[in-house]
């Protein structure tokens, strides 16, 4: 599990406080330059046919922009850099953990927490701000008989406060079993004898190309439960 | 195939210490994801990148995309809006010389029409007159033919009278006048 | 008992959640094909719901699967 070990590469304190500057630290500040410079150096051209680099960018756009459309609409357009940096921030860090030797920020429990108590609480205080006290009636639903009230009420609460650890615990979990089951395999290509080395390595090259898959859909998971729950707080469809 | 599978089974025991190595080079710390000390550092960087990343987002980057791509489709809605435009014109011209050709074939319907009937008149009246003025030289003829044979039957008549003078005389010596023979003529055909 | 052997146990058991997590899997992946061939213009339309009934039945059995691993190594 050495490839989860945090490693603090310039001790640095404040207030007491240790924010050194990590392996972890290292690679969220290279996709904030990645995600920066791709984006920034894409659209200098500004032409109205893109060149390839600005197409990719304006199709991240494109894509982004749907899910908040489609589950949002046109009027949640207003969170819409908030969930495209939500989206591009995971998809970068999933994918730099992809290459070899690098660090999986997203493979560690806290950062996936952070991002996702980060959702909860802005959308719990959008829900409260255009609700008021109003918005505690997403914990009653519709058409549900008065006698299993007690029942359903309780549920919908824990299963709304719930959600900050399913939100994190997913994309986690998947990024640290993934990146555990290709160390496993990988070993096993060390300690096989002979020719049966292959069929480890094999496999991991497959199973390679489908965490790439899995780093994809977690941060597109994750940016469309974004927008579900945003859904709640600003249209409270319920 | 078997001596394979007894290798394999015989290094099967060192493939698990192995996997349990892999998985557990650091025993001591347990998961390093766990590991409390190093949260503090984590969700420091964590927040400071993510809000520098949505500022950037917000600021710089976002705006230039949304701009490329509002400017892209207003020029296409724009170009939309001139095909459109352009095509009702097309229809329009299109209906215009539509409307010219069916104009255009009942006219020329018409003048054919017309020249047809103007034709058949003027051979109709042409066929009257020739017919008029064969029915003329027709009656001319009879009437020419009528003349004539009137005109010789007088003269057979004269031609009667000179040769019963001629006769009369050539027999019987006595000068008979044309009148007198002429009358007992007249007498006998009645 | 050895209570090494015993936290392996645990983890062994704690893996079971996977099972449900691949019946569900399955369940959605399978119930999307099915619908996807009766109906083939409606399918890509409901693309999204496939991943994220794909990514609420994973992340149950993934839960189970980060039991175990606490019990390893936490």
């Amino acid at each position: 599990m050495a490839q989860f070990e945090i490693k603090r590469l310039v001790p640095l304190e404040l207030f007491g406080y240790d924010i050194s500057f990590t392996n972890a630290s290292l690679f969220m500040v290279l996709a904030l330059v990645l995600i920066s410079g791709f984006l920034i150096f894409a659209m200098t051209g500004r032409s109205l046919v893109p060149s390839r680099i600005q197409s990719i960018a304006e199709s991240v756009y494109e894509f982004v922009a749907g899910i908040v459309r489609e589950n949002l609409g046109e009027e949640g357009m207003r969170y819409f850099p908030w969930v495209f940096s939500i989206f591009i921030f995971i998809l970068t860090l999933n994918m730099l953990g992809m290459i070899p030797g690098s660090f999986t920020v997203t493979s560690h429990i806290i950062v996936t927490f952070a991002l996702a108590a980060m959702v909860w609480i802005v959308a719990t205080g959008i829900g409260f701000a255009r609700h008021g006290l109003g918005y505690l009636k997403l914990f009653v639903p519709h058409g549900v008989p008065i006698w299993l009230m007690p029942l359903i009420v309780p549920i919908e609460i824990v299963s709304y406060l719930i959600r900050p650890i399913s939100l994190s615990v997913r994309l986690f979990a998947n990024m640290m079993a993934g990146h555990t089951m290709l160390k496993v395999f990988a070993s096993f290509a060390v300690s096989l004898p002979f020719v049966a080395k292959a069929f480890p390595v094999l496999f991991t090259a497959a199973f390679t190309g489908l965490e790439f898959l899995v780093a994809f859909l977690q941060a597109f998971i994750f940016t469309v439960l974004t927008c579900i729950y945003l859904n709640d707080a600003v249209n409270m469809h319920h | 195939m078997i001596a394979a599978m007894t290798v394999l089974a015989a290094e099967l025991p060192g493939i698990a210490t192995d996997v349990a190595e892999a998985l557990d080079e650091h025993k001591s710390g347990g998961l390093p994801q766990l590991n409390q000390p190093d949260f503090a550092p984590q969700l420091f960087w964590l927040a400071l990148t993510f809000v520098l990343l949505y500022v950037i987002m917000k600021r710089v980057a976002l705006p230039r995309i949304g701009e490329v791509i509002e400017e892209r489709k207003d020029r296409i809605q724009r170009d939309l809006a001139a095909a459109e435009r352009l095509k009702g014109e097309t229809e329009k011209a299109l209906q215009a010389y539509e409307k010219a050709l069916a104009d255009a074939r009942s006219n020329a319907t018409s003048i054919a029409r017309q020249t047809r009937d103007s034709l058949n008149a003027e051979v109709d009246k042409e066929r009257k007159a020739i017919e008029d003025q064969l029915a003329k030289k027709l009656s001319d003829a009879e009437a020419s033919i009528t003349a004539t044979k009137d005109k010789a039957l007088a003269s057979v008549k004269d031609i009667a009278g000179d040769t019963v003078v001629s006769i009369v005389s050539a027999l019987t010596n006595l000068s008979v006048s044309k009148d007198e023979v002429n009358s007992a003529l007249a007498a006998s055909e009645k | 008992m050895d209570p090494q052997a015993a936290k392996f146990i645990g983890a062994g058991l704690a893996c079971f959640a996977l099972i449900g997590a691949g019946i569900g899997i399955g369940n959605i992946f399978g119930n999307y094909l099915s619908g996807a061939l009766r109906n083939p213009s409606a399918a890509p339309g409901q693309f999204t719901n496939l991943l994220i009934g794909f990514a609420l039945a994973e992340a149950t059995g993934l839960f189970g699967l980060l039991i175990a691993l606490i019990i390893l190594f936490g």
